[in-house]
């Protein structure tokens, strides 16, 4: 079906609902890269405008990408929960809009029509939406998970520790570990991007974190983010595996690029559930996504990128993950050119995320080649907390040595802790107090040598590392 | 690292400052390729200069298509060089994400290069190309029919290492090819893999490959491997 919209004597016509989402997205890279950008700024104006007047049911009527042809689709379609899409059944977008923005719209009511929500109308929604719109709407929406601590409760702040080395150097791993663990981070997971391939010297990773988890009773889980099917063979060999992670996309045709499918990932998760290694609770998956990746891969069928972004999430919730992150200013300019389209996507796929129900943190992260710096993180991690952000990375001094990028800091998260008021995941904080790691203020003590977590050290974790206030 | 209240020390806010300075210098300082090529020319070398499609840097970067295509003018110069000799293994050197790279490490590591190779192989021009992706390497290999082609390029800069410095060998090079057809040696450079080790593993990657008829994914590098079993011998 073709859309048309007049603005006095210009009318726009757009053939699609396909085009007049993408049409009406916000200017960036790589919908201009896919050539589906609006071509002038009226034009794009006109598309929202004519967005706005679309009803919610349309978007299960005219599908995207078609049901016959993608998995990913049928499992938005078939997995629609119509009596939770009641209560907002009789609005357009623009409608959508007003209602969340509304006191009728609490964490309540949110939740309950969450399910009702497929990606394209969260998608749609965003696309009206402003930042303050964004960051609103999704600090009203509750999602929480568990494992071996609590993620996403009101005015909480969690953190990945991200101990990644380029050679996967065992003493290089562990030093970031306990040096995070100083600084309060690892609450989220304590997931590492592994340098090999190799299932043994994987298998040693799952065990060198597994050992300081266990031997000090950290309250939290781990992660090595190989691919899954590698991660399948690691349980079978018999592997303490906590979480287990997957890059995902918004279509059947980028997943494949990734290796995945729908049945490999649940196939992974109930591997993963077989191990009943969760204490609080059994979300047992770790997700990454980022604007971008369907078009890299040649399968976005025409979308632009945020809406394949959004479809991802429902590929997410269907496995009810522990945490997802959106890897957002990762992919490079041509994606997301500069500060302020890495800012808008950060804060449009934690909204979506979060309407949708799913855990949304956010790599707050640039490569050198973006037009931008850490001015622009400071601004998206700023706005991500207010809006709620699940989670964040931590990393030493917010240089990814193995990966090449940007991300935040240990130092980071305690600012946007200390800046809001925010807190770890409740089990988390109680072992930081009983450690002395925080004090009972919730501020981050001083650490000198003689530290229980330097003293009581396995072999291979080396003597020096102290850091003082 | 320490740290200010809870924030980072002046020092390390200055030194991260620096480091990312250098890493956007690196992309955005043009490859002052006067210079490079007079130095190449210096050494006995032939050099034909190209330009991808891409006519400026904010083209290059968001256009990535433009960057693999050689523009007009370039494409007839290299077509009118076509020589009757084979080339057996060309080399291109490109601009890439760092200028850095290129202009510290390209030559050293041509000359590394060029003591491993057979002495019965012809290498042809070096060509020097401008806003260029790896893939540029496709076109002009084919152009002017080389059996192989080697583009040294400036690797995305990271914040430790702007001056990273990679090579792409692709056997019987074609436009249309992908990365699973190439073979890449990374991080070249003094404090990463030095420039005889990289031209080591070259050498060993383009005779397997002129043997194997194929670069890519189906070549494992097992230069080291071999290495050892040439030490043991």
């Amino acid at each position: 079906m073709s859309y048309r919209f007049c603005v006095e004597s210009n009318q726009y016509l757009f053939k699609d609902l396909k085009e007049l989402m993408a049409k009406a997205t916000p200017a960036r890279s790589g919908d201009y890269l896919a050539g589906v950008a609006s071509r002038s700024y009226e034009e794009r104006m006109a598309a929202r405008m004519c967005l706005a007047e679309v009803p919610l049911k349309r978007f299960l009527e005219e599908l995207l990408v078609p049901y016959e042809t993608d998995e990913v689709t049928r499992l938005i379609i078939d997995s629609h929960d119509k009596e939770a899409f009641g209560a907002i059944s009789h609005l357009s977008v623009g409608d959508f809009r007003d209602w969340l923005l509304s006191d009728l719209a609490d964490a309540a009511s949110l939740k309950a029509v969450s399910s009702g929500i497929t990606p394209e109308m969260a998608a749609a929604v965003s696309k009206l939406m402003r930042n303050q719109d964004l960051i609103l709407v999704a600090k009203k929406c509750r999602v929480v998970t568990s494992f071996r601590n609590t993620i996403g409760l009101p005015g909480q702040l969690s953190v990945r520790l991200q101990p990644n080395h380029p050679t996967d150097d065992a003493r290089g791993i562990a030093a970031s570990i306990l040096d995070g663990l100083l600084y309060g981070a690892g609450d989220a997971v304590i997931g590492i991007n592994p340098a090999t391939d190799s299932l043994p010297a994987l298998m040693n990773l799952y065990h060198l974190v597994d050992d300081v988890i266990q031997r000090y009773g950290i309250p939290t889980q781990s992660c090595v983010l190989t691919h899954v099917t590698n991660q399948i063979k690691l349980i079978e060999k018999g592997a303490p595996v906590d979480l287990v992670f997957q890059s995902i996309a918004g279509t059947e045709e980028a997943n494949k690029s990734f290796g995945v499918t729908i049945s490999l990932l649940k196939e992974a998760q109930q591997a993963a559930l077989s191990l009943n290694r969760g204490t609080v609770g059994n979300n047992v998956m770790y997700f990454e996504t980022g604007q971008g990746s369907a078009l890299s891969a040649n399968a976005n069928h025409g979308l632009d990128q945020q809406t394949c972004e959004a479809r991802a999430y429902a590929v997410a919730r269907h496995l009810s993950p522990l945490l997802a992150n959106t890897v957002v200013g990762f992919i490079g300019p041509e994606y997301l050119y500069d500060g302020k389209q890495i800012i808008r996507a950060g804060l449009e796929d934690h909204f979506c995320g979060k309407l949708m129900g799913v855990p949304l943190g956010c790599d707050v992260c640039y490569t050198n080649h973006s037009e931008a710096d850490q001015d622009d993180m400071d601004t998206l991690m700023t706005l991500l907390a207010s809006a709620g952000l699940t989670f964040i990375m931590g990393i030493p001094g917010a240089d990814d040595i193995m990966l090449n990028y940007q991300t935040t800091s240990f130092h980071d998260a305690l600012y946007l802790r200390k800046l809001f008021g925010l807190k770890a995941a409740p089990e988390f904080e109680i072992w930081l107090k009983t450690m002395k790691i925080m004090d009972d203020q919730g501020n981050i003590q001083p650490v000198t040598s003689k530290h229980a977590l330097l003293q009581n050290r396995p072999g291979s974790l080396p003597a020096r590392l102290t850091h003082d206030s | 690292m320490g740290r200010v209240g809870t924030s980072l020390p002046t020092k390390e806010v200055l030194d991260f400052g620096l480091a990312h300075a250098r890493a956007r210098d690196a992309v955005h300082i043009e490859l002052d390729k006067g210079t490079l090529e007079a130095a190449i020319q210096a050494e006995g070398f032939l050099v034909m200069r190209a330009s991808s499609l891409a006519v400026n840097r904010s083209d290059y970067l968001l256009r990535p298509d433009l960057g693999r295509r050689l523009d007009e003018a370039s494409k007839a110069l290299i077509h009118s060089r076509n020589s009757e000799k084979p080339i057996d293994l060309l080399i291109v050197i490109g601009d890439g994400l760092s200028s850095l790279a290129v202009q510290r490490h390209a030559l050293p590591v041509l000359m590394a290069i060029r003591k491993r190779i057979p002495s019965d192989w012809h290498i042809g021009p070096i060509i020097l190309a401008s806003q260029a992706r790896v893939a540029l390497s496709d076109e002009i290999g084919e152009t002017l029919n080389a059996r192989m082609v080697a583009i040294l390029i400036g690797e995305r800069p990271g914040l430790s290492s702007p001056d990273s410095l990679g090579i792409y060998l692709t056997y019987r090079p074609r436009v249309g090819l992908t990365d699973a057809n190439r073979n890449c040696i990374s991080n070249i450079r003094p404090e990463g893999l030095g420039y005889d080790l990289a031209a080591d593993k070259l050498a060993w990657l383009a005779k397997e490959a002129l043997r194997m008829k194929v670069s890519g994914v189906s070549l494992k590098d097992e230069s080291d491997i071999k290495q050892v079993t040439n030490d043991q011998a």
